[in-house]
């Protein structure tokens, strides 16, 4: 792809000239930051760079808070204790951290939820969405190991039932559980090395969201009405897009500070909120808390795994069919990992040639009810089990996997889309009598 | 030089063959150690052998010790509880094996579980086999066994799986009496 046309990097006389012949690092910058990027942007496009902001303060907390924790199973809980109590500002730095990974989740399930309505994951963006989806991915594996770290009780059982998912592998599984958690049980091998992979993991993030962001700018940003920035003059692009700075930075950076507020409300007045008390006890190995919950940004998948239990006559099939080696324990594993797996696949499931979810009625609904999916599985992952939360769990899950699995391919067939506008120029002149010049 | 037109099974392939292969084991041979460093190391491996002192134990009640970084339920059963373990046709079983690493390949009957002939002493890993959570006891559930509060797993009172999503019956570890108050584990 050629790109959108727009003007490039032109080095003044003198250092920059110099610099430029030697390692063209303004170039790069100017042609990141001068994006011509599509005007009509709305209000759930700003998650992109609180994500960023997310991901630089965990990385930032993270670094000082390593500083004076101990990853050691005798130590950990008490130096976890010992920034609480004793450590300069150390209250407020791992609050920061904590709520951070909350704020971050919050962000990360926008904009998914926007990328889905607008098919922003649509061609040529897969790459882009594929990528987002594996720093997903990450997000989880490093959230899910940070928890551990403070080892409270819920660090400790929660470790336990997410490393005993591996354990359902056949054949492999108990030796991969063991190589994993360097023991046959919980301890300080695996508190260690989740210590040293939590450290890792955000800065793989890191390079991918370069990645992430050289995909989208090599394709150019999706938009809400779907259709594609003109590029075949400058002049079509300059009535479709603005440049990224100054108008994009300045909207972003105040849809951030809107954020911010909220976000230090909930850090100062009320941050454990979020948290379950049971953390606050120190992980004991002889007693499982009474209910062993996820934190809340984990619900969702959680009560995917636990829903297909063997009363479950799909998972009665498989076991029969083949032979018991897919049981109800490795089933929920699958079905977990293919909630994700199926929604990284939305690309290619998606049949229908229109893009936005604006000129797609029937679509408009099914999305709605996926939204109110997710926010009753994420209910349901709360919950102790019951039979009403079983069921009710059955028929999210389902939902959830029906979505992407034969409504997407379905719709293209049957829907009939509006009609779409011929440009973003358009369209943004039939909600602005005048140009916004 | 003629090279283009002459590629069957030249020298040349033969090389880059031999090179490509010396290179896969070199990486092989430099991330093997870097992959097994994660398994457990020697001092977790050294199984250590645990003498349990059961005299303590009043029928109905249960002893848990930590055995293998792992609970392990030592329970001393009521005749109501060994009558009702013993009355559970197999054929309501979920898991028909023993799950028993004293007699391997036996099936899930009561005697086939418990330490002793009376059926007195049951001693299972007190861990579920759904996920790993430690199950409650004291005929918490349906079944008046044990229940786990992760996800629901029901236990009868010889410990074996019989609602929720656990797969087996948990755990029976290598054990025996030593002497008339004495268990060794392991």
């Amino acid at each position: 792809m050629a790109g959108i046309p727009h003007d490039h990097y032109e080095p003044k006389p003198g250092f920059q000239t110099w610099l430029h012949n030697r390692l063209p690092v303004a170039s790069l910058l100017y042609d990141t930051l001068m994006l011509p990027t599509p005007k009509n942007l709305n209000w759930m496009w700003i998650w992109g760079i609180v994500l960023t902001f997310c991901l630089a303060l965990q990385i930032v907390t993270g670094i000082v808070l390593a500083m004076h924790y101990t990853p050691n199973t005798d130590l950990a809980f008490a130096s976890v204790e010992h920034i609480m109590r004793d450590v300069n500002g150390g209250v407020m730095l791992r609050y920061l951290h904590a709520n951070g990974a909350s704020l971050f989740f919050f962000a990360v399930y926008c904009h998914i939820f926007r990328s889905l309505y607008y098919g922003s994951y649509k061609s040529p963006r897969e790459v882009t969405w594929v990528i987002g989806m594996i720093i997903y991915f990450l997000m989880i594996a490093t959230a899910f190991m940070g928890y551990v770290l403070p080892w409270g009780q819920m660090s400790f059982w929660g470790a336990t039932v997410i490393t005993g998912l591996f354990g359902a592998i056949p054949g492999v599984g108990t030796a991969l559980q063991e190589w994993l958690l360097g023991g046959f049980a919980i301890g300080n091998a695996t508190l260690n090395r989740f210590f040293s992979l939590h450290y890792l993991l955000p800065f793989v993030i890191a390079g991918l969201v370069g990645l992430h962001i050289w995909a989208f700018h090599t394709t150019g940003n999706n938009n809400p009405t779907g259709v594609e920035v003109r590029r075949t003059s400058k002049a079509e692009v300059e009535a479709d897009t603005v440049p990224f700075w100054p108008y994009y930075v300045v909207k972003d950076l105040f849809a951030l500070a809107v954020i911010m507020t909220i976000f230090f409300a909930i850090v100062g007045f009320m941050p454990n909120y979020l948290g379950d008390p049971d953390n606050y006890i120190q992980a004991n190995p002889l007693a499982t808390p009474a209910h062993i919950v996820p934190e809340w940004y984990l619900l969702p998948f959680y009560a995917i795994l636990r829903t297909f239990d063997n009363t479950v006559w799909v998972v009665q099939l498989v076991q029969f069919v083949t032979f018991g080696i897919v049981d109800s324990k490795l089933f929920g594993v699958i079905a977990m990992v293919g909630a994700i797996l199926a929604m990284a696949l939305a690309p290619w499931l998606d049949t229908s040639s229109v893009r936005s979810g604006r000129y797609r009625p029937m679509f408009k609904a099914w999305f709605a009810v996926l939204v109110i999916d997710f926010v009753v599985l994420m209910w349901c992952g709360s919950q102790v089990p019951s039979a009403f939360t079983g069921w009710v769990g059955l028929i999210a899950s389902t939902y959830w996997f029906a979505y992407f699995l034969v409504i997407l391919p379905l719709l293209g067939v049957l829907e009939k889309p509006l009609l779409q506008p011929v440009s973003i120029e358009a369209d943004f002149k039939s909600h602005y009598a005048e140009p916004a010049e | 030089m003629s090279h283009a037109e002459n590629t069957a099974g030249s020298r040349r392939d033969f090389l880059y063959y031999a090179t490509a292969g010396a290179g896969v084991v070199a990486a092989g041979s430099a991330v093997w150690p870097l992959v097994n460093q994660m398994n457990p190391s020697a001092d977790v491996r050294a199984l250590a052998s645990v003498e349990v002192d059961i005299s303590g134990i009043a029928e109905g009640s249960q002893l848990t010790v930590l055995w293998r970084g792992k609970p392990v339920f030592v329970r001393y059963r009521t005749a109501d509880e060994i009558k009702a373990a013993q009355d559970v046709a197999l054929g309501d079983l979920v898991d028909t094996t023993s799950n028993n690493n004293n007699q391997p390949g036996t099936d899930a009957s009561d005697a086939n579980r418990a330490l002793d002939k009376e059926g007195k002493w049951l001693v299972m890993m007190g861990v579920c086999t759904h996920l790993g959570c430690v199950p409650l006891g004291d005929g918490a559930g349906d079944f008046g066994g044990w229940f786990c509060p992760c996800h629901g797993s029901q236990y009868d009172t010889s410990g074996r799986i019989r609602k929720g999503p656990a797969p087996r019956n948990m755990e029976v570890p290598v054990a025996a009496f030593i002497n008339e108050t004495t268990i060794k584990l392991g």
